[in-house]
């Protein structure tokens, strides 16, 4: 007999309240960034050895500017996500756990934030 | 980790690595890899927008020896957290779980993921005219 209640069933949310989340955005950022990181790595191969003046040009033409801004989104998401299964896995102690979860969470954010922050600068600024 | 004084049963250490487990914890080292080498991304870009000094300096320290090193197992590093995800995502369909299958699928990732790395880096040197 389970004690689980229908509505919990129905809910599939689980004890963490917040069911296969976690675990379908990691899939979902994967299956996205098979195609952005095939495309940005032969845009950067293309650009090699290249002075700035090129590689503003590239970053500020609006397709490699939308797809960068899409890259660097889903990058940070599915980095945080993919950090925080290697530190719940190996971090045992609970305050450094937390501590090592909020910092990559943090981090992240800003990283995400400073590179498209730097790609709209260059597509609108100059 | 505290157990009390109690003995720990056998780990990792007791087993033979297999193609399987090594290109496992492959695909979480080449993650955390891949995780600090976005500060890499993240300083090319914002040098770009900062300006001509700063674009000069990060171009000076991915060109040097060591740079290229590190840009090196990067791209190796990226190339095959791709294939092997690739590889991860049809056993999330519930495919390729039959041993030969997951050699075969294994040693495919290994061989794609090198042979993508060398393409990318001998297409990059022939475009600097350097090659």
């Amino acid at each position: 007999m389970s004690l689980r209640t229908d509505l919990g069933k129905v809910r599939g949310l689980g004890s963490a309240k917040e069911g296969v989340n976690h675990w379908w955005w990691q899939r979902v950022t994967a299956v996205a960034l098979v195609p952005l990181v095939l495309w940005f790595v032969a845009s950067v191969v293309g650009l090699a050895g290249s002075e700035i003046g090129a590689v503003r040009a590239w970053v500020a033409w609006p397709v490699s500017a939308v797809l960068l801004l899409l890259l660097i989104g889903v990058t940070f998401h599915h980095m945080q996500l993919g950090m925080q299964v290697v530190i719940e896995d190996y971090v045992h102690t609970n305050w450094l756990k937390i501590a090592s979860i909020i910092f990559v969470k943090f981090a992240a954010v800003i990283l995400a934030l400073a590179s498209a922050f730097a790609v709209l600068k260059i597509a609108f600024v100059g | 980790m505290d157990t009390g004084g109690r003995p720990l049963s056998p780990h990792l250490q007791v087993y033979k690595p297999q193609l399987t487990s090594v290109l496992s914890i492959l695909h979480r080292i080449s993650g955390i890899a891949l995780a600090v080498g976005t500060v890499l991304l993240v300083w090319w870009l914002v040098a770009a927008s900062t300006g001509v000094d700063a674009f000069n300096t990060v171009q000076r320290v991915i060109g040097s020896w060591i740079g290229r090193l590190c840009l090196l197992g990067w791209s190796f590093a990226l190339f095959y957290h791709l294939c092997n995800g690739i590889r991860h995502l049809f056993w999330d369909m519930g495919q390729g779980f039959e041993l030969e299958t997951a050699y075969k699928f294994g040693w495919g990732v290994v061989v794609v993921s090198i042979a993508l790395t060398l393409i990318a880096w001998i297409w990059g040197y022939s475009i600097m005219g350097t090659l």
